[in-house]
């Protein structure tokens, strides 16, 4: 029994001309072991989004579900914490109630000093000391995701679910924040499902990387186990002979065959069969 | 450029002076503009100067001059009230005519008030209270029904806007009564209560609460969904989702709705102090009408300006406290 588990989920909304369903991604199956860095890359539109929502609690499948530590997610929980595209701070909160505002939540018995401490610890854990009272207006992009980062470790949830943290942050500090991700989660290891659209980021963060067709109808269409040994830093990690090849096939995926694969018709390589992903892995 | 054609023609005697004068020049005239774009109160002093000497002139009148008038004309003037005759025997304008004859000028709205404002605090008989009371009765009615609205309205709103199905349900009946103006209530309001006096509040009441009540609604129901969601996996409780969340982030929008209720409230309170007679800053400019005095009238006008601007920044400042920048 893997500790997180997508099991058989679809989702499909009611199509725009009113008859019939649109699906969105159809009978997709992931099994995440504890303390596993997963990252789903696809095309727009091919759901991954809503699936990360799905295992959140804030969307539910139209079929399938997901079970955590053997039990179903019902709805949203402390155990499975969002770091959002769109930061989703409160702007009438300054960095520090904001942070506050999860650590009671988490730990409700604790004493202010407690939160406070907790706060601040994960405060100076993403660099942003002095920048407390500070409100998200008054923050650049990567501040502001700075502390959701922090707010979200600062709970220490079971899952961490990553919603394209870094899509809204310019290239330069997104290095800077990503590393400091992996720092964070070397220390905490929290079990990670990552969506994204940047290659280089899933490959420098992830254990394995999940291809997911175009939409409608999409599936996992490959796992790709990045096998390139912990710590990873974006400077020597290019080095690594398996970079280019993950990355080549990567792309070589979301290129040429994301659009094929998706309607189960098995044309491109052998033992591609119906709906089972293919793992790749580079030795 | 006439003082550089001065320089220019002088031959440079004192080139210190000379090169210093140029070098501050251009300085000082981007102080100058750009003082005037930061605070142009010179230009509205100017402006209110320019009003208030217009104003002068176009209502002012000459002296009686009655050459060429017979004196049996002149005192078929006399008889209508037209003229009075001085101590030393001319004729002049008749003063008490002189009030109710056009507009005042600007002099005699400032005497009026000079009047007005000495006895501020003076109450003369039943319907002759100083003007600070006047004020004072407004503000209070005002504030009586402008407050109990906004508490209702987004208690109301705040519940309508949470229940998206009620909400749609009800939102007709609101698009209905928002519209109708506060004044059209009145005398339904009156025979119901029975009392003027609350018929002002209920009327200023009625004014407040629709743009709160609609605005509310709307802010709550359309709050962004992503804080929801922060409060749905933090597993907030639903008082702390209230006041932590879901308030504060529909408070600009609320507050925009309290800023509708408070101008139309305000424009409401003195029509309603008109028709009903109670005592207050509206009914000052009713009284004075019919005083016909009309330096009267413009002063009243003057004072439900001044005390619209009071408590306008008054609820800026209260306002700016709740409102954030996304």
């Amino acid at each position: 029994m893997p500790y997180l588990q997508i099991d058989h989920a679809s989702k499909s909304f009611p199509s725009h001309t009113g008859e019939g369903q649109v699906c969105i991604f159809n009978d997709v199956t992931i099994k995440i072991e504890q303390g596993e860095f997963v990252t789903v890359i696809g095309h727009s539109g091919c759901g991954k989004s809503t699936l990360l929502n799905i295992i959140a609690g804030l969307d539910t499948a139209s079929e399938g579900g997901v079970i955590l530590e053997g039990k179903e997610v019902v709805g949203p929980g402390l155990d499975r914490m969002v770091v959002f595209q769109n930061f989703s701070l409160m702007p009438w909160m300054t960095v520090f109630e904001n942070i506050a505002l999860a650590v009671r939540s988490a730990y409700p018995d604790w004493s202010q000093t407690q939160v406070a401490d907790h706060v601040n610890k994960y405060i100076a854990l993403v660099g942003l000391k002095g920048a407390e009272t500070k409100r998200p207006t008054a923050l650049s992009g990567g501040m502001k995701q700075r502390v959701g980062l922090a707010r979200a470790f600062s709970i220490e949830p079971k899952v961490l679910l990553l919603d394209e943290p870094f899509a809204q942050i310019d290239a330069l500090t997104r290095g800077v924040i990503q590393e400091e991700l992996i720092q964070m989660w070397n220390a905490s290891r929290n079990t990670v499902f990552m969506v994204t659209h940047d290659v280089d980021e899933a490959i420098l963060l992830s254990d394995r990387i999940l291809l997911m067709t175009n939409g409608p109808s999409a599936r996992v269409g490959e796992i790709v186990e990045v096998s390139i040994p912990r710590p990873r830093s974006r400077e020597s990690i290019i080095e690594h002979p398996h970079y280019y090849k993950i990355r080549n096939h990567v792309i070589h995926f979301l290129v040429r065959h994301a659009a094929h694969v998706g309607r189960g018709s098995g044309e491109s390589g052998a033992g591609r069969s119906g709906d089972a992903p293919v793992l790749v892995r580079f030795s | 450029m006439s003082a550089e054609t001065v320089v220019s023609e002088d031959p440079p005697v004192d080139n210190e002076t000379g090169s210093s004068r140029s070098a501050r020049k251009p300085t000082k005239g981007r102080m100058m503009v750009g003082q005037a774009a930061d605070s142009p109160w010179m230009i509205t002093v100017f402006l209110a100067v320019l009003f208030l000497l217009g104003w002068h002139l176009a209502t002012l009148r000459g002296a009686f001059d009655g050459t060429g008038l017979t004196e049996e004309q002149l005192q078929m003037m006399e008889f209508n009230g037209d003229i009075v005759r001085a101590p030393d025997g001319t004729y002049l304008w008749n003063p008490e005519k002189e009030k109710v004859k056009g507009i005042p000028g600007p002099l005699a709205v400032m005497e009026k008030a000079r009047e007005e404002l000495s006895d501020a605090f003076v109450i003369k008989g039943t319907n002759d209270h100083g003007i600070g009371y006047l004020v004072f009765y407004t503000v209070s009615r005002f504030g009586a029904g402008f407050l109990a609205a906004s508490a209702v309205a987004v208690v109301l709103g705040v519940f309508l806007g949470l229940n998206k199905v009620l909400f749609k349900a009800v939102n007709p009946f609101i698009q209905i009564l928002k519209p109708i103006s506060p004044l059209a209530w009145m005398p339904l309001l009156l025979y119901t209560v029975k009392d003027p006096k609350w018929t002002a509040i209920l009327v200023v009441f009625m004014a407040a609460l629709w743009p709160t009540l609609a605005t509310t609604a709307f802010g709550v129901n359309s709050l962004r969904k992503d804080y929801l969601h922060v409060a749905a996996i933090l597993q907030l409780s639903w008082p702390k989702r209230l006041f932590k969340v879901i308030l504060p982030g529909a408070a600009p929008t609320i507050v925009n709705g309290l800023r509708i209720s408070f101008g139309s409230a305000l424009v409401a309170v003195v029509p309603a102090e008109m028709l009903l007679g109670e005592l207050g800053v509206g009914y000052l400019s009713w009284i004075e009408w019919n005083n016909l005095d009309i330096s009267g009238v413009i002063f009243a006008i003057l004072v439900v300006g001044c005390v619209g601007v009071i408590l306008d920044s008054g609820f800026n400042k209260l306002a700016g406290l709740v409102t954030y920048q996304e």
